[in-house]
């Protein structure tokens, strides 16, 4: 009896394994979907551009039989990367505008957007509730909508096909006030009553206790913010003209078909900052993916 | 019982606390309130609400001379056969994402909250959240172009099983390029859905969980009883995200297919941007207007579905 017992015990844990080992696989296998793409990019970016041609011939003649690849290449070469960093200043320009405006807009809704954050988390006020609605419909606005907008008052400005253009708008947006507001929500506003009965300003409080404590959703609205802009493709397409202003997102798709290699070896590049600010700032991205469910 | 009336206390004075008790605390706090708000909010009025206006008001002229026309400008693109189309593209790829999205998101999160320690493969899904549309442009043409590998691979699978010859269905010239954009949208949007329903799940006490089982219920019930209720809110942050992110689909499909892709993924944005190229500005004025409009009606009614559901 006892044995029969054990019998089923040891079957209930096996098929506990065993589902759980099911379960690994049926997330494997989307993952591994997942990552073809940059595979395909890497492998791509060190293959020589005979070899390549040849593998993609069938689609660009669009005639007989299929793509072909290799994982490894059978002539492998770095002469793309030679070529995109020491041969093409374009490349250059490009990806020092695409650096300049992300760094620009981050700083300016530092600016901006963390103070606002903290006035709507740590301060309740008539109206505050109302105003804070309103920048949430705005921030879920999409770029489409408010387009007309922002090109009107930018001409006024004489700001059009400058970089300006791309970043004021972009300083004043919402979201990382909504991302922030998380982080700062969640402090215990019995610490700053403290504060305010030892005699600190209300200054004193945002910046000595406020931004320590509160950094998670600042940090999390700088890396999303980050992999955002980094992105950036609608706001340069409508309001820069002159092709050297544009970011390094707008550049790739110039590059024809013939130049698979050195295309696929830019997009690596172009992938490059963005992945390291993926790994670094993975916890504070998942947080503020959290915070921005946060709702009050 | 008196544990939740405390709390609700407690709750209540961290309310008083935010808005100061007494008259001149309360004037020193709203003074701090207004200047810490104060950049942002000139800001967003002079780049955003101002500007805004003005266009409400462009809607009711002409482009050109800037006469008055009344509702002319709503009249014209309802009869605009691009417009129309471009509404019915962007409702019908809105309607078959987001489901599909919350679904996935939902199925993933479940499966990996049954895993201890499974930040390897969050961080997989997570990752095509950090890569920019442009670099993957090439890969989407050389996976679903006709002599691509989607192709390729259907064809192997047709010579392995026998069931049919090769395949050439071209993905981005017929009606298949709508399903091309369904599925870049989850590749690029799983991932931050999973974390939040993971989020949402963890969030759950384990006593409930816990006090389920121990009064008989098996896994099927604890999911339909406890779990699902539960995640109530986590639903509504992510339908109302995934909608946020739903519109950047624009750039994969500009990318891919350039301003005039095939019919049925001409969505709106297109539309705006080649309203704005053709200094069209009547018609997007009023259009704006019509789908800001729509928007913020939708954002108000799930918010109040929102509040009810808390």
């Amino acid at each position: 009896m006892e044995r029969l017992e054990n019998m089923m015990q040891l079957k209930k844990r096996l098929c506990g394994e065993a589902g759980k080992l099911l379960a690994a696989g049926a997330l494997l296998v989307p993952a591994i979907l997942i990552c073809l793409p940059v595979l395909l990019i890497l492998t791509g970016s060190v293959m020589d551009s005979l070899e390549m041609k040849e593998y993609l011939l069938p689609v660009f003649s669009d005639g007989e039989g299929y793509i072909r690849w290799r994982l490894v290449p059978d002539y492998p070469t770095f002469s793309h990367y030679g070529r995109l960093l020491f041969m093409t200043p374009s490349f250059f320009v490009l990806f020092w505008n695409s650096v300049k405006l992300v760094l620009c807009i981050l700083a300016g809704q530092l600016l901006v957007g963390v103070p606002a954050a903290w006035a709507f988390a740590a301060y309740s006020v008539r109206g505050s509730r109302a105003l804070f609605a309103l920048y949430v419909v705005l921030m879920l606005l999409p770029f489409q909508v408010t387009m007309l907008s922002s090109y009107l008052v930018l001409d006024r400005l004489a700001l059009m096909n400058t970089h300006a253009a791309i970043i004021l708008p972009a300083v004043f947006s919402t979201l990382p006030i909504f991302l922030s507001y998380g982080g700062f929500r969640a402090i215990p506003p019995q610490l700053f009553e403290a504060a305010r009965i030892d005699g600190a300003s209300e200054l004193r409080i945002f910046l000595t206790m406020g931004l320590p404590l509160g950094k998670s959703g600042l940090l999390s609205a700088m890396v999303l913010g980050f992999l955002e802009y980094w992105n950036l493709m609608e706001q340069p397409l409508a309001f820069l003209e002159d092709k050297a202003l544009w970011p390094l997102s707008l550049y790739l798709p110039e590059i024809s078909w013939l130049q698979a290699g050195f295309a696929l070896c830019a997009s690596f590049v172009t992938l490059i900052p963005a992945a390291f600010v993926f790994v670094l700032g993975q916890d504070y991205l998942e947080q503020g993916i959290v915070y921005s469910g946060l709702k009050e | 019982m008196f544990v939740i009336k405390n709390r609700t206390n407690s709750l209540h004075n961290v309310e008083r606390l935010r808005a100061g008790i007494g008259g001149k605390r309360g004037w020193r706090r709203r003074r701090a309130f207004f200047l810490f708000l104060l950049p942002s909010f000139a800001g967003v009025i002079l780049f955003v609400l101002l500007p805004f206006l003005d266009v409400v008001k462009r809607s009711f002229q002409t482009a050109v001379t800037g006469e008055f026309t009344g509702i002319k400008n709503y009249g014209v693109i309802f009869h605009n056969q691009a417009f129309v189309l471009a509404v019915k593209n962007t409702a019908r790829f809105t309607l078959v994402c987001i489901p599909l999205l919350v679904l996935a998101g939902l199925l993933v999160a479940f499966t990996l909250s049954r895993f201890q320690n499974a930040s390897l493969i969050k961080s997989v899904y997570l990752f095509p959240l950090a890569m920019p549309t442009a670099t993957i442009v090439l890969v989407w043409k050389m996976v679903f172009y006709r002599q691509g590998f989607l192709n390729l691979f259907l064809t192997k699978i047709g010579e392995l099983t026998g069931l049919w010859g090769s395949v050439t269905t071209d993905y981005l010239g017929t009606g298949a390029s709508f399903w091309v954009l369904v599925a870049s949208y989850l590749w690029k949007n799983t991932g931050y859905t999973v974390v939040l329903w993971l989020a949402g799940i963890l969030a759950i006490p384990n006593e409930f969980i816990e006090a389920a089982r121990v009064d008989g219920a098996g896994r099927w019930k604890c999911i339909r009883y406890i779990i699902l209720p539960n995640l109530k809110g986590s639903f509504y942050t992510i339908v109302i995200l995934s909608f946020l992110n739903s519109f950047k689909i624009y750039r994969e499909a500009y990318l891919v297919a350039g301003s005039y892709p095939q019919e049925d993924i001409y969505l709106l944005q297109h539309l705006f941007n080649n309203w704005f190229v053709n200094l069209e500005f009547d018609k997007m004025a009023a259009a704006a207007v019509c789908v800001g409009a729509v928007l913020f009606v939708a954002i108000m009614a799930l918010q109040r579905i929102w509040d009810k559901a808390e």
